[in-house]
């Protein structure tokens, strides 16, 4: 653990959790899932209350200025915290890569950008790579398919983490689908810009998770996971689709992405 | 070249459709990915030699003047002759003016894709010249009336099918009336065809792949032999190459060389390599009479320095497309000019106007697989979304989208009004939702459900639910 950080009760860091727009919004279990992981790393974990968006809509879309300010917002937010932990590789990125790129004419706030993004992680990388987590208290007896969300695995280097914590859950199968690195087309805005394009790209992706023979496809961005959802579902497949931190928190008794009361 | 970059949407819908190119896409996509995968994790030292490359190619762009210049006078120790071109216009002027000047009839071409860019094929063609593609799939093409697909294999959009049909076509009038269906057969009659076209041209125009300033050699790369020919048969070679080819010593041109075919097509090297200096000196038993650069400019220099110089480094190796898979699902001709996928994403919108191509640099999901393939390591996400700032600063945002933003960054940037309003959106989804999990139409989210259901959310926002739970007493 980082020494020069200030500690919480009884040495545990504290951890602000950056929720993201799409848990806070679709999938709170998500949320919760990363709590109660954070928390068996040793960890205290707040929710700071004036957070929304990561503000990557803006951003991909060439909006500086507001970027900007949303920026300013998260980093008045969780600047106190000794991490700033986000359970998804994609809002991880913005603020630990693209945050001080966007100061670069004022000192005081690339400064600050900077601290920030060196304190900043994904959920998993951070439970492993910085809490030295290697194991999991969660059973699921079920076969699952990885898919390697885009910016966590190029920007962050994600991609052996969530499977080593997944092979300490019991009786849980991994069984890796063709192509798990190559994009699902969901992103952001594109999925709804090129909704054509994006379709076939989902469609790839919905026939290499088939062909992996696994019943459940688990990834780290929750943006993917209801593009592919949502495709799974659209063409009746019966395949299950769940945030790894609700596998690796043993959560998934809550309904898949996508399933409702009464599966068909 | 028309640019018709704005019909991207539409012309991505019918290559969407296009059973053909879908399969010709497929079964070359794996092959490209499968092959250079080979290639790299047979070179140890492919980062070292990524950042030897980038290196040389910045040294060498950060006194672009200076070498440029050095090769010039090499060219002319040589006694060849250099041409300094503004614009495609002005190259092609130079290019036909070249050719009026010795009288010539017929013109052979090596693949070039600065060819493509000034657009020399329907010059020289308005000028009265007979003009003959060499390399097989730029044959094919020219045959088909299309451009190229894609920057180093521009057929490959074609099934082998549609180039038999091609070449039945078109050959029957050379007596060949067998209908071949065998790629050697292909090969073989293309050959026959082309070899008169090699011996009759009076001028051969090829790229290069590098200008050489220590010695005022260009390189090209080919896997056919066809750009050997093209230089050394016919009494003129003209080079037509962009200026931020230009490298220092042929030290650095193979340094750079070891990283190119490995990227394009998985080779080590490619089959030919073949080094240009100068016209036929007086000891040499072939080779042209007469020997032309034409130096290409056509806004580069206007790139040195801003936010897109690293865009100067690329060799047009096409790894960034054959790892797109935007480019992957909808082929090179639905971004309607020159240069397809990331790197012509980029290119497209400096080089024709970003009014003209605004599309491109959207029609990506930011995915950074081709940075990450990139020999020359050039952040093209990151440029990209540089033109999406150009973008949003100079109004070409669809109205929609801008409106659609404009409302997000609203509310996101005031927490207070965020919270509640969306609180009472989410459950109002779900109580809509509930039962099904899910929707197959959603009122102003219709990009989305057109193609995929529509998860409803769970019920209440996390930040809602945590403190309703106290502190997580869920757990």
């Amino acid at each position: 653990m980082a020494k020069s950080y200030k500690h919480g009760d009884a040495g545990r860091p504290r951890v602000g959790l950056f929720v993201t727009c799409l848990v806070d919004l679709f999938r709170p279990s998500v949320g919760f899932a990363a709590v109660k992981l954070l928390r068996a790393a040793g960890c205290d974990v707040e929710i700071p209350r004036a957070q929304t968006c990561c503000g990557q809509p803006a951003y991909n879309s060439g909006d500086v200025k507001d970027t900007r300010e949303i920026a300013k917002q998260v980093i008045d937010a969780f600047e106190e915290f000794d991490y700033v932990v986000a359970p998804s590789g994609s809002c991880a990125g913005m603020l630990k890569l693209h945050y001080p790129t966007l100061f670069v004419s004022d000192v005081v706030w690339q400064q600050r950008a900077r601290a920030l993004a060196v304190r900043c992680h994904e959920l998993v990388s951070f439970i492993t790579d910085v809490c030295g987590m290697d194991s999991v208290d969660a059973s699921f007896d079920q076969s699952v398919t990885y898919h390697d969300s885009c910016s966590g695995l190029r920007e962050l280097a994600i991609h052996a983490q969530p499977r080593r914590l997944l092979a300490s859950v019991r009786d849980l199968r991994l069984s890796e689908m063709c192509d798990a690195d190559v994009c699902c087309g969901f992103g952001g805005t594109f999925c709804i810009k090129y909704p054509e394009i994006s379709a076939r790209m989902v469609s790839d992706k919905m026939a290499n998770t088939e062909a992996s023979g696994a019943n459940n496809v688990l990834g780290g961005d929750l943006g993917c996971l209801l593009n592919i959802a949502g495709a799974l579902k659209r063409h009746g497949s019966k395949i299950k689709v769940y945030h790894v931190a609700e596998i690796l928190a043993d959560m998934a008794d809550v309904r898949a992405i996508a399933e409702g009361e009464e599966p068909k | 070249m028309r640019v018709t970059s704005q019909a991207f949407r539409t012309r991505a819908a019918v290559a969407l459709k296009n059973v053909e190119l879908q399969r010709a896409m497929a079964k070359a996509k794996g092959g490209f990915v499968d092959k250079r995968r080979v290639a790299i994790e047979a070179l140890p030292e492919f980062e070292q030699l990524r950042s030897v490359a980038r290196e040389i190619k910045e040294h060498t762009l950060s006194h672009l003047d200076y070498y440029l210049e050095r090769f010039e006078s090499q060219v002319i120790a040589s006694g060849g002759h250099v041409h300094w071109a503004r614009t495609p216009a002005e190259a092609c002027e130079i290019v036909v003016g070249i050719c009026g000047g010795v009288g010539a009839r017929s013109v052979t071409k090596g693949k070039s894709m600065v060819g493509e860019e000034i657009a020399i094929n329907p010059a020289l063609e308005n000028a009265g010249l007979e003009v003959i593609e060499t390399d097989l799939g730029e044959y094919i093409i020219q045959l088909a009336k299309e451009p190229p697909s894609h920057i180093i294999a521009p057929a490959v959009h074609k099934t082998r099918d549609q180039v038999t049909d091609l070449f039945q076509e078109h050959h029957s009038r050379y007596g060949y009336n067998q209908r071949v269906t065998e790629i050697p057969d292909i090969v073989n009659e293309a050959r026959q065809v082309l070899r008169d076209a090699f011996l009759s041209a009076d001028v051969g125009i090829t790229g290069a792949n590098f200008l050489v300033a220590e010695t005022g050699s260009t390189i090209i790369v080919t896997n056919e032999g066809n750009g050997d020919l093209t230089n050394t048969l016919p009494a003129v070679h003209i080079v037509t190459a962009s200026i931020e080819k230009v490298v220092p010593t042929l030290e650095d041109a193979t340094a750079i060389l070891r990283l190119l075919a490995r990227s394009a097509t998985g080779q080590e090297m490619s089959s030919y390599t073949t080094f240009s200096t100068g016209p036929r000196r007086s000891t040499d038993l072939d080779g042209p009479k007469e020997f032309h650069v034409v130096l290409v400019d056509n806004g580069r220099s206007q790139m040195l320095g801003n936010e897109f110089h690293e865009m100067l480094r690329c060799i047009r190796c096409g790894a960034c497309l054959n790892h797109c898979p935007v480019y992957g699902a909808v082929g090179g001709h639905a971004y309607g000019w020159v240069y397809p996928g990331p790197m012509g994403s980029v290119l497209t919108p400096l080089m024709v106007g970003l009014e003209k191509a605004n599309h491109l640099p959207n029609a990506c999901t930011l995915n950074g697989r081709c940075e990450q393939v990139c020999p020359m390591s050039i952040p093209l996400p990151k440029m990209l979304r540089q033109l999406r700032v150009r973008e949003f600063e100079q109004r070409l945002t669809p109205a929609r989208m801008r409106w659609g933003l404009s409302i997000w960054t609203y509310l996101a940037r005031r927490p207070h009004l965020y919270q509640p309003v969306m609180s009472i959106l989410v459950r109002l989804l779900e109580i809509l939702g509930r039962k099904r999990g899910r929707f197959r139409y959603l009122p102003f989210a219709h990009g989305w459900t057109k193609v995929r259901d529509m998860p409803a959310p769970q019920g209440q926002t996390f930040q809602r639910a945590w403190r309703q739970s106290g502190d997580g007493s869920r757990l």
